[in-house]
C-alpha cells in the first residue's frame, strides 16, 4: 500500500512546530483517519478533537493545506499527496494543544444572543400552525454544526480580533434562525447594531466559501438582518416619525 | 495526595446529549444547583447523530394512533421483555415532551395543514416519527442546548468522570478530571443522573463516536447498581459498507420509510422470504402493497423492509453470508428506484434525506438519487443498561439515576427505531424532576478521601508505566476484534466462552499499558482510561449472552436459534458486583403486567 506523509502542527500555547508523519493510506481514507493512524502508531498524545466523523458534529475542524475543513469529510483524494499535507489548528482561536483551540468563547457569546420567545399558540390545545414554505428558510440556518470554521475565516476575527464587539458569522446565522422562526417573537435587532457589531461584516463570503453544511451564510442570513438593521434604523421615514412620537 | 478542585451541586449531571440536557433543563427548573458535566464540547454528544425522529403518537398524520398503540408496538419489538411502566409512561408522555421542544424553538416539517409532520418507522404501525429532514436529532440538542444555556446550569465541557463517590450506601458525587488540563477535579453532589450513551466503541464495526465507551454503565457497576438486560446489543441493519474507512457509519432507517428497498446482487427483495409470524398480519407480500404504505395509504400494510431491526439485520447477514451480497460484503439499498414512481425523483430524495445524500456523495462518490448504496449491519445501540425504577428512574442505588440509552428497560430485547429520541426526553425530564426531589430531600453525603485517592492513582498510572510499555490503542483495537467476532450479531456458547477468556487476558494487559506525553489534552491517555470501562461492559453483555439460551430480539444464538417463551420469557438478566469483586448474574422474573396493559397488547395483535 501507499504511504503519505502528513505534516502536523504539534505543540502549545509557549512553542510548537510541524512534525512529519508517515502513514499507509488506503482507498476512501480522509484526513482523520490519518491522524488517528498516526495517534495509534507514533504519536499517542497527539490532540485532536472529534465526534462523529460523519460531518454532523462539527468537532474536528483543522486547516488542511492552508484551506478550513472538516477532517472527516475531507478525502484523501482531493488532496495531492506527492508532498507533505499539512494539518495544523484553526488560528482565529487561542490554541490549546496541537489541533485542539479553545472555542469557549463561541459560547460565551450564544448566551449573549436573546434566547427563543414564542408567541401565543395559534390552537387551543397550545401549538402552532405553520406551513412548510415558513420554515425553509429557518432550516436551513438550523443546519449549522457549530464547526466554526466560518468564525475562524471570517477577517473581522482572525485578522483584526474584534471577538469583543462581533459575534461573528456563525450567531449571525444563530440570530437569523431565530428571527426567521415563524413562531418566535423576539426582536434582536436593536442587538445586532449596538451590541452584536452587525455593521463590521462587509460581505466578502469568505464564511460562505468554507461552510460544510452549505449555509448561504451572507445572502441568507447576514444581508437579511442587515437589512432589517436599516430598516428599523435607517429609515428616513421612521425617523422622522421617532421625532413627532418620541419613540 | 493529588491535588483536587472541589465542585459542588445539588444534582450532577454526567452526559450532555438528549437525556442529560433534558434532565439538566428539569433539574435547574425545580430550583436546584446543577452542574452538568460532557466529554465533548456542548452540543456535540452522539444525539447529533440521530437521523430518523422522535416516535410520539400524536396523530397528526394517522389519527388511528394513541399512547395505547405506541405502548404495544414497543413491547412487540422488545419481545415482551420490557420494563412495561416504563414502555407505559413513554408513550404516553412522548408526545408532550415533542410539542415542548417545539416551544423551545425547534423548526419541525409540517403536515400539509401546518402541524408536526410525522414518518413511518419500522416496527410502528402507524406514522409516528416527528423530524426534521435526516438531521431529527442535531435539532433536538441544539433546541435542548440553546434552552438549557439560560436556565443557569453550570456546564463542564470537556470533563471525564473517573469514578462515582459513595457515602454509606447512598451517592455523594463523582471524582474525574478536565481534558484541556488534566487536572483532577473532585464534584460533590446529593444527586447523580447518569446519562452517558452506550458502549458501541467495544465493537469494531459501529456507528458510534470514540465517547461510547460504557462510561455509565461502568460507574454505574462499580458503585454497585445493578445492570439489566446486557446481552441486547442492537446491529443496526443499514451501516455503511464500503469504503473501508466508513464503516460502521449509519445509514438512516428513514431511506426504508420513504420507499427504499433491500435487494441482494440478484436484484430480488429478500425481506419477502422472511418475514415473522407475529407480524405477517400487517406486514405487505407483494411490493406493489409496500410501495402504496410508504406513500400514506391507510389501507395498505407495511413493506417488509420496515421490519424491526433486529430481524432486517439477520436478514442482510444471511444473504452475505449465503454468498448473495454486494461486493462489498453488504447488500444493496435501493432509493433511486423510486424515479419509476414518481416525477422529480432525484429532487424529492435530496429534500427527504439531504444528509445521506450529503454523506454518500463525499465519503463514497456516489450518488443516491441514481445508484443504489451497499449497507450492512453495524452496532448501533444498547437495550441493556442501569436498571432503574419505571417511575423515578433512580437506580438501586440511592441518589443514583440513569436516563437515555444508559439506562435499562423500556425496550427490552430490541428497540424500534425512533422510540431512541422520545427516550431521551421522557425520560431526561423524569431523572431530572426526580433527582431534583430527591436532592431536596436529602442531605450532601461526606465525600471519602480513601475513594478519591483510589480514582487518583489509577487514573494516573500509566503515566508512571511510561511509552515502554503496551499502547493502549493495541489494547482496545484487541477488545473490538474480540467482541466483533465472538459476540456479534450471531452469538455460539463455545465462542462467547472464548470471548471471556480473551477479555481476562485483556483486563490484564489494560492494568500495565503505559503512555508518553504530558496529562494536557492526552489522547493516549483518554484510551488508557476508557479501556476499564469498555472491559466491564464487554464482560457484562458476554455473561448476560452466554445465560440466555435462546434467541430473541437483538440477541441471536446459533445453537439456540427458537425462542424460549417458557423459560427464557419470564425473566430479565441482571448483573452486578459481587462482594468478592467478581461479576454476577441473576435471572429476575418479569414484573406482572396490569390488566390494562395486557388489553392494549390484545388489541394490537389483531
Amino acid at each position: 500500500m501507499a504511504k503519505a506523509t502528513f505534516s502536523v502542527w504539534r505543540g502549545d500555547k509557549s512553542a510548537g512546530a510541524f512534525k512529519d508523519y508517515s502513514t499507509e493510506v488506503s482507498e476512501g481514507m480522509v484526513v482523520l483517519d490519518a491522524v488517528h493512524q498516526i495517534q495509534a502508531e507514533a504519536a499517542p498524545d497527539l490532540a485532536c478533537r472529534w465526534n462523529c466523523k460523519a460531518g454532523k458534529c462539527g468537532s474536528c475542524s483543522a486547516e488542511i493545506n492552508g484551506m478550513p475543513k472538516l477532517m472527516c469529510m475531507t478525502r484523501l483524494n482531493t488532496l495531492d499527496l506527492s508532498k507533505p499535507v499539512t494539518i495544523e489548528p484553526m488560528k482565529a482561536f487561542p490554541l490549546v494543544r496541537d489541533l485542539v483551540t479553545d472555542v469557549s468563547w463561541n459560547f460565551r457569546v450564544k448566551k449573549t444572543i436573546k434566547k427563543f420567545k414564542p408567541r401565543k399558540p395559534d390552537a387551543a390545545d397550545g401549538t402552532w400552525r405553520v406551513h412548510n414554505d415558513d420554515i425553509e428558510r429557518p432550516q436551513e440556518m438550523r443546519k449549522c454544526i457549530e464547526c466554526f470554521l466560518c468564525q475562524n475565516v471570517c477577517h473581522v476575527l482572525r485578522d483584526h480580533a474584534k471577538h469583543e464587539e462581533f459575534i461573528g458569522p456563525r450567531f449571525f446565522v444563530y440570530t437569523a434562525a431565530l428571527e426567521m422562526n415563524p413562531i418566535d417573537d423576539e426582536n434582536r435587532v436593536d442587538d445586532l447594531k449596538a451590541k452584536h457589531g452587525i455593521g463590521y461584516c462587509n460581505i466578502t463570503k469568505c464564511c460562505t466559501k468554507v461552510c460544510p453544511e452549505h449555509i448561504t451564510i451572507t445572502d441568507n442570513a447576514i444581508i437579511p438582518l442587515k437589512e432589517r438593521v436599516v430598516d428599523e434604523h435607517y429609515d428616513p421615514l421612521k425617523k422622522l416619525l421617532k421625532v413627532f412620537t418620541g419613540k | 495526595m493529588a491535588e483536587f478542585q472541589t465542585h459542588e451541586h445539588d444534582v450532577l449531571v454526567i452526559g450532555a446529549g438528549g437525556a442529560g440536557l433534558r434532565a439538566a433543563i428539569e433539574a435547574s427548573s425545580a430550583g436546584v444547583s446543577v452542574g452538568l458535566l460532557t466529554k465533548s464540547l456542548l452540543g456535540k454528544a452522539h444525539t447529533v447523530m440521530a437521523e430518523g425522529g422522535m416516535a410520539a403518537a400524536m396523530a397528526n398524520v394517522d389519527d388511528r394512533d394513541s399512547w395505547k398503540v405506541h405502548f404495544a408496538d414497543t413491547m412487540r419489538g422488545g419481545q415482551y421483555l420490557n420494563n412495561w411502566r416504563m414502555a407505559e409512561l413513554h408513550a404516553q408522555q412522548a408526545p408532550d415532551r415533542v410539542r415542548e421542544l417545539e416551544a423551545w424553538g425547534a423548526v419541525f416539517d409540517r403536515t400539509k395543514d401546518g402541524r408536526i409532520l410525522q414518518r413511518n418507522f419500522g416496527g410502528h404501525r402507524y406514522p409516528r416519527l416527528a423530524h426534521v429532514g435526516d438531521r431529527t436529532g442535531l435539532e433536538m440538542i441544539r433546541t435542548l442546548q440553546d434552552h438549557g444555556i439560560h436556565t443557569g446550569m453550570t456546564v463542564y465541557m470537556e470533563h471525564t468522570v473517573a469514578a462515582l463517590l459513595k457515602d454509606g450506601n447512598k451517592i455523594a458525587g463523582a471524582v474525574g478530571y478536565d481534558r484541556e488540563k488534566g487536572q483532577l477535579r473532585v464534584f460533590r453532589a446529593k444527586a447523580v443522573v447518569l446519562a452517558t450513551g452506550g458502549i458501541g466503541r467495544a465493537y469494531k464495526i459501529t456507528s458510534n463516536s470514540w465517547e461510547y465507551t460504557g462510561d455509565g454503565h461502568a460507574l454505574a457497576y462499580q458503585a454497585g447498581a445493578d445492570l439489566v438486560d446486557m446481552e441486547f446489543v442492537q446491529f443496526h441493519p443499514t451501516g455503511m459498507v464500503w469504503p473501508p474507512s466508513v464503516r460502521g457509519i449509519l445509514v438512516t432507517e428513514g431511506v426504508r420509510g420513504e420507499g427504499g428497498v433491500l435487494r441482494n446482487k440478484d436484484g430480488k427483495r429478500f425481506m419477502f422470504d422472511d418475514i415473522p409470524d407475529n407480524y405477517k398480519p400487517q406486514t405487505a407480500d407483494k411490493e406493489e402493497e409496500g410501495w402504496r404504505y410508504v406513500t400514506g395509504d391507510k389501507n395498505a400494510r407495511r413493506p417488509p423492509e420496515l421490519l424491526t431491526r433486529d430481524h432486517v439485520a439477520r436478514c442482510i447477514n444471511r444473504e452475505v453470508k449465503a454468498g448473495r451480497g454486494s461486493p462489498h460484503g453488504g447488500v444493496f439499498l435501493d432509493i433511486a428506484w423510486i424515479k419509476e414512481k414518481i416525477p422529480n425523483a432525484p429532487e424529492h430524495i435530496r429534500k427527504k434525506l439531504p444528509s445521506m445524500y450529503h454523506q454518500f456523495k463525499q465519503l463514497a462518490d456516489l450518488d443516491i438519487t441514481t445508484t443504489p448504496m451497499e449497507v450492512g449491519p453495524t452496532t448501533h445501540y444498547i437495550m441493556g443498561g442501569v436498571k432503574v425504577n419505571g417511575d423515578t428512574q433512580m437506580s438501586t442505588v440511592p441518589g443514583l439515576f440513569a436516563a437515555g440509552e444508559v439506562a435499562g428497560g423500556l425496550h427490552g430485547a430490541n428497540r424500534l427505531g425512533g422510540n431512541s429520541l422520545s427516550d431521551l426526553i421522557v425520560f431526561g425530564k423524569l431523572a431530572g424532576e426526580h433527582a431534583a426531589k430527591y436532592a431536596k430531600e436529602n442531605g450532601v453525603g461526606q465525600v471519602h478521601q480513601d475513594q478519591v485517592d483510589a480514582a487518583a492513582k489509577a487514573l494516573l498510572a500509566p503515566f508512571e508505566r511510561g511509552a515502554s510499555a503496551e499502547s493502549p490503542y493495541k489494547v482496545q483495537y484487541d477488545l473490538q476484534d474480540n467482541m466483533q467476532a465472538l459476540v456479534g450479531i450471531v452469538r455460539k456458547e463455545d465462542e462467547m466462552l472464548k470471548a471471556l477468556d480473551v477479555i481476562e487476558g485483556l483486563k490484564k494487559r489494560a492494568e500495565v499499558v503505559g503512555i508518553a506525553g504530558t496529562r494536557e489534552y492526552n489522547p493516549g491517555w483518554h484510551t488508557a482510561f476508557d479501556l476499564g470501562n469498555l472491559l466491564t461492559c464487554a464482560e457484562a453483555v458476554t455473561r448476560a449472552a452466554i445465560e440466555r439460551k435462546e434467541s430473541r430480539g437483538g440477541h441471536f444464538r446459533d445453537d439456540y436459534p427458537t425462542k424460549d417463551e417458557k423459560v427464557f420469557g419470564t425473566f430479565n438478566t441482571v448483573i452486578r458486583k459481587g462482594p468478592d469483586g467478581k461479576m454476577q448474574l441473576e435471572r429476575v422474573p418479569l414484573t406482572p403486567m396490569p390488566q390494562h396493559l395486557k388489553d392494549a397488547i390484545e388489541q394490537e395483535k389483531k
